[in-house]
């Protein structure tokens, strides 16, 4: 009897883990973007609805694999957010929180009604060979699309932080994110780094659609959750850090599959609400953030 | 001559007044002069079609654009006006679109599927004094707060639960097999909660030959049911009874396949999800043998063929299902209640909706009646049988569209094709 | 008295007129319009008064709670609870209702000022807030659950039940609306409306000057709160049902803020011109879309039309109105 629970409990433990990879290649757009320009993107969760039909709709007319085009569609996004951020965006950085907030949920509103114009309101999936196949380790069963998703998450993850350590723009915009002021006096270009920080952000968001809808079907409403998410994990995680976004996602996925193990499975988002209050009370910058942020 | 011209000028200085009086008459005094019948019938037609409600609301408003097609390939001397309101998936919004169509000179309201939405509009209705079909809502209080002015052409939850029941002995019999226990599985929302109540309060009632073994249920949001289908399966439980939506009824399939659980019986006790073409079309082998009991339509209806007909003409790209089906029977009632009434006045139109007794329709049971409670009883709930990625009509035996096939064959079994 | 010469000092005439006529108009406002436009004003009147409510945490003490729908969600469940199980008239239950509603805004309160979080975090506390009491009224059965609460409806009128026609609910939701507004203007030239102000400018100058901030704070929190409970009451009766998951939605919270923020932060008329401009536009574009035969076109223009806004008017739109008329507001 224990060792069929400690079983569950390992299933879930490793299903949380693969998913919240995925949840936390999301959150990481949402913590770049907030975390240096302290834009509030309440249109996180759109954005990657968007990448999720896009990579949806490249799958079933023209039979390439969300892995195969997600590369195009987060330099796609990396292309949009840039512009978005030059146009839009920039004005609002440093306005008070609520305009900022009626600008992003104008674009959410825009985005979500967007794709119920153009996508339609049926949910869309995306059927792979490899749906119902799992990997076997032990007793432990691994499914198949899901490790995927979630090693590929692992490596744009490795990617991203490679640009912010090895490159001289990545450098530039952590030091901008830490000090805006020093950032303009030491001559950086803050204006174009914070365009170039949005496309990043955008593009990770992007990628992480790509993976989504391997894993989840897309619906145009299905955005406002996962921008909620986003901003849980985020938070949970430490803004500003990466390892925070990925170790949030981690935990959050984790948090949500035992808690459905362990209590009634619809009291689940009962827990991941439950964390956020805490550390948002507890420990406001986050498991990883650094303090006094 | 000057007679002539001064005789024609005077006559036509006279029809030109005529001509003015006509137009600028008041209106009764015009529809005096033009028609001697009754006005046709304007029906205020409210859905969600925008909103996270906008697949059904869609839908839904898919069959009721071809329902003037139908009554003219059945014959009936009737066309509606047909006015599409959006109630954007919000009571609020409902009300106020509702107030609007009246205001517009609908004679009649249908809609609107969502309970919340349909009892906002139905105060409207009662309010204002204009009759009201509701096409689909499954909330039994609709029917029980007394309105006077509302019938509802949809099963309440119990209605559902105990037809559905009553079903599951009849394909036990036909089959030959019959499990021990089920485990019940269900979304919590307004719909999975007020089935659950309903099957746990009837259940003991209806002597079923199987014991009902857990309960689990799950947010309506949840992207992944992993751990609820392995708690399932971990009750070792014969039969799966799930009460799902299109998105969890997916993922719920998805984990049994994957977790390899292959009960005796998949059966849907009045929910949807399990039939709908999204469903069949992302499953597809797995998807077949699913057996749902819902109410459906009747395939050796004649009125079910020209809509079906008529739908996969206009919509070739979507099925026709039973929000679209009760939608069109919604109008039909409508239109029938004018042909009886020959009236647009809303007391004898209620009146002949109270009268209401129609025979060929499209859905499976008895003629449309209402009883006092404008609730109609006679809907049946049929077995829908997920067959070559077709729901299809098994039970009741009459309007069987192939045999049943019970128990479910396992996932990588020759007959999943 | 004294009261009405305080509330009205140092507003133009030319205002006080305008209000007048406006009073006035309103009042008579069923006699004129039909069923349609009626309930279009009750809307019109409901997120005045529910943003009226919103503005004063935000606007007020600055504060931005995007789970404002909490308050609402739980005045209307109280009261129509009572009602419901017990047979408690709604003008008693609503004491209770409102009692509740302060007491969570000042849990909120308490928590987020104490632990000193601010914008994004505190908005996002107020949220989980929110979602987590509506998840627990999907398991409460005394509430109804997730198969919601249902009033039962009758074509009786009785104020005393708030049971009766749209009539009943508009006067009803004028008076709030209304009420709200005089509360609003006493409160601001109120000595805590000066607080309020000081506090906004300059918190820890305020601080080191004696101003109690953290009672200031928790007052306008409570208020609001209070105040958003009465709209939920007016609600849960007015449409005689309530779900938990559309009662405490986050799109609900949403839409208190929209008003308010339109119309102009911080200001008196700023949550009434919102309304109107926010619910007009709406019904306008409802309209337009018909001609499209596009499902969710309504949105598209309704997103469309809060881009142009906020990016033209970012401080609302009354403020820019007001400039227009002469009859501007003292500045907060």
């Amino acid at each position: 009897m224990t060792s069929d629970f400690l079983l569950s409990l390992a299933q879930a433990v490793s299903k949380g883990l693969l998913t919240g990879m995925v949840y936390g290649l999301m959150a990481l757009g949402l913590s770049v973007i907030f975390g240096v320009m302290r834009v509030v993107n309440f249109a996180h969760g759109e954005i990657m609805v968007v990448g999720m039909y896009l990579a949806w709709m490249g799958f079933e007319y023209l039979q390439v694999s969300p892995m195969l085009s997600l590369p195009v569609i987060a330099a796609l996004f990396f292309a949009a957010g840039y512009a978005l951020q030059r146009t839009l965006i920039s004005p609002f950085i440093g306005r008070p929180e609520h305009q900022q907030f009626l600008l992003l949920l104008a674009v959410a509103i825009l985005l979500v009604n967007g794709c119920l114009a153009i996508a339609g309101p049926d949910s869309r999936s995306i059927q792979m060979e490899s749906q119902f196949d799992s990997y076997d380790l032990g007793p432990l069963v691994f499914d198949a699309v899901r490790l995927h998703a979630a090693l590929a998450a692992v490596a744009i993850a490795g990617l991203l932080w490679l640009f912010f350590t090895r490159t001289r723009t990545g450098k530039s915009i952590r030091a901008a994110a830490d000090n805006n002021m020093g950032a303009l006096v030491v001559g950086l270009d803050v204006r174009r780094l914070y365009a170039f920080t949005f496309g990043v952000g955008a593009a990770c968001v992007g990628a992480a659609g790509a993976l989504m809808i391997t894993i989840i079907p897309v619906t145009p409403f299905l955005a406002a959750e996962y921008t909620l998410l986003a901003f849980v994990i985020v938070i949970v995680g430490g803004l500003g850090s990466m390892t925070g976004a990925l170790m949030g996602g981690l935990l959050i996925g984790v948090s949500e599959a035992v808690a459905g193990l362990l209590l009634q499975p619809s009291l689940k988002s009962m827990v991941s609400f439950g964390i956020l209050i805490l550390v948002l009370l507890l420990r406001p910058q986050g498991l990883f953030g650094k303090s006094g942020a | 001559m000057t007679d002539r011209n001064q005789f024609t000028r005077r006559l036509l200085g006279k029809a030109a007044l005529a001509g003015a009086t006509l137009i600028g008459a008041p209106l009764p005094l015009r529809q005096g002069f033009a028609q001697t019948g009754p006005a046709n019938l304007k029906v205020g037609l409210l859905l969600p079609t925008s909103g996270i409600q906008a697949q059904i609301g869609q839908a839904c408003r898919r069959g009721a654009d071809v329902a003037n097609d139908v009554f003219g390939d059945m014959k009936m001397p009737v066309r509606l006006e047909v006015v599409n309101y959006d109630t954007e998936s919000k009571p609020d919004v409902a009300r106020t679109q509702a107030e609007k169509a009246i205001d517009a000179g609908c004679h009649i309201l249908v809609g609107a599927f969502d309970s919340g939405q349909t009892i906002a509009i139905a105060q409207v209705a009662e309010q204002r004094g204009i009759p009201m079909v509701v096409n689909i809502a499954a909330a039994p209080q609709i029917t029980e707060q007394g309105y006077k002015f509302v019938v509802r052409n949809f099963p309440t939850a119990p209605m559902l639960i105990t037809g559905a029941l009553a079903l599951h002995k009849e394909i036990f019999k036909v089959s030959g097999k019959t499990p021990k226990t089920a485990v019940l599985m269900s979304v919590n929302d307004t719909f999975g909660t007020s089935m659950i109540n309903g099957i746990k309060a009837l259940f003991p009632k209806l002597d079923m030959p199987y014991e009902i073994v857990d309960t689990i249920s799950y947010d309506p949001a949840a992207k992944d049911l992993a751990v609820e289908v392995a708690k399932a399966k971990a009750t070792k439980a014969d039969m799966l009874m799930p009460v799902s939506r299109l998105n969890d009824a997916k993922l719920l399939v998805q984990e049994m396949v994957k977790q390899r659980w292959e009960p005796m019986g998949v059966m849907n006790p009045g929910a949807p999800g399990l039939y709908e073409q999204d469903f069949l079309k992302t499953m597809g082998k797995y998807g077949d043998f699913m057996i749902s009991n819902v109410p459906w339509l009747d395939p050796k209806s004649a009125m079910t063929q020209a809509l079906d007909k008529r739908h996969a003409a206009k919509f070739p790209k979507d099925q026709l299902d039973i929000n679209g089906g009760f939608t069109f029977e919604g109008l039909l009632v409508a239109a029938q209640a004018w042909l009886t009434a020959k009236s647009t006045k809303p007391g004898d139109l209620m009146e002949a909706l109270r009268k209401t007794r129609i025979d060929q329709h499209v859905i499976i049971g008895g003629p449309i009646q209402f009883d006092a409670k404008g609730q109609n009883v006679t809907i049946k709930a049929a077995a829908v049988e997920n067959l070559k990625r077709k729901p299809t009509v098994v039970m009741p035996l009459e309007s069987a569209a192939a045999p049943l096939v019970f128990p479910m064959p396992g996932w990588n079994d020759k007959r999943r094709a | 008295m004294k009261l009405i010469r305080r509330l009205t000092d140092g507003v133009p005439s030319r205002a006080l007129w305008a209000l007048g006529v406006l009073l006035v108009a309103l009042l008579v406002a069923p006699a004129l319009l039909g069923k349609y436009g009626l309930s279009v004003l009750i809307l019109i009147l409901y997120f005045a008064f529910v943003g009226q409510a919103w503005n004063i945490m935000m606007g007020f003490a600055g504060q931005l709670s995007l789970g404002h729908a909490l308050y609402a969600g739980l005045g209307g469940y109280v009261a129509a609870g009572l009602f419901f199980h017990y047979g408690l008239g709604p003008w008693a239950g609503v004491f209770v209702a409102v009692a509740a509603a302060a007491a969570a805004g000042a849990i909120v309160g308490y928590l987020g000022f104490r632990f000193s979080l601010a914008g994004v975090y505190f908005a996002l506390l107020t949220i989980a807030f929110s979602e987590f009491t509506r998840l627990a009224f999907d398991h409460w059965e005394w509430a109804g659950g997730s198969g919601g609460l249902f009033l039962k409806v009758d074509s009786t009128v009785d104020v005393w039940n708030l049971r009766g026609g749209p009539l009943l609910f508009y006067y009803l939701i004028l008076a709030l609306a209304v009420g709200a507004f005089i509360l609003c203007r006493a409160l601001l030239e109120s000595r805590l409306g000066r607080y309020w102000l000081a506090i906004r400018e300059d918190a820890e100058a305020a601080q080191a000057v004696g101003v109690p901030v953290l009672r200031c704070k928790m007052i306008a929190v409570v208020i609001s709160a209070g105040l958003t409970a009465l709209a939920g009451v007016w609600n849960a009766f007015y449409y005689n049902n309530l779900f938990p998951e559309t009662a405490f939605a986050m799109g609900r919270s949403i839409e208190i803020t929209l008003a308010p923020i339109i119309g102009g932060l911080g200001t008196l008329f700023g949550p009434m011109v919102g309304a109107v401009v926010l619910t007009g536009l709406g019904e306008v574009f409802t309209d337009a879309s018909e001609y499209f035969h596009v499902p969710g076109m309504k949105q598209i223009f309704y997103g469309l039309a809060l881009l142009v806004i906020v990016i033209y008017r970012p401080a609302g739109i009354w403020p820019w109105l007001a400039g227009r008329l002469g009859i501007g507001e003292r500045r907060p």
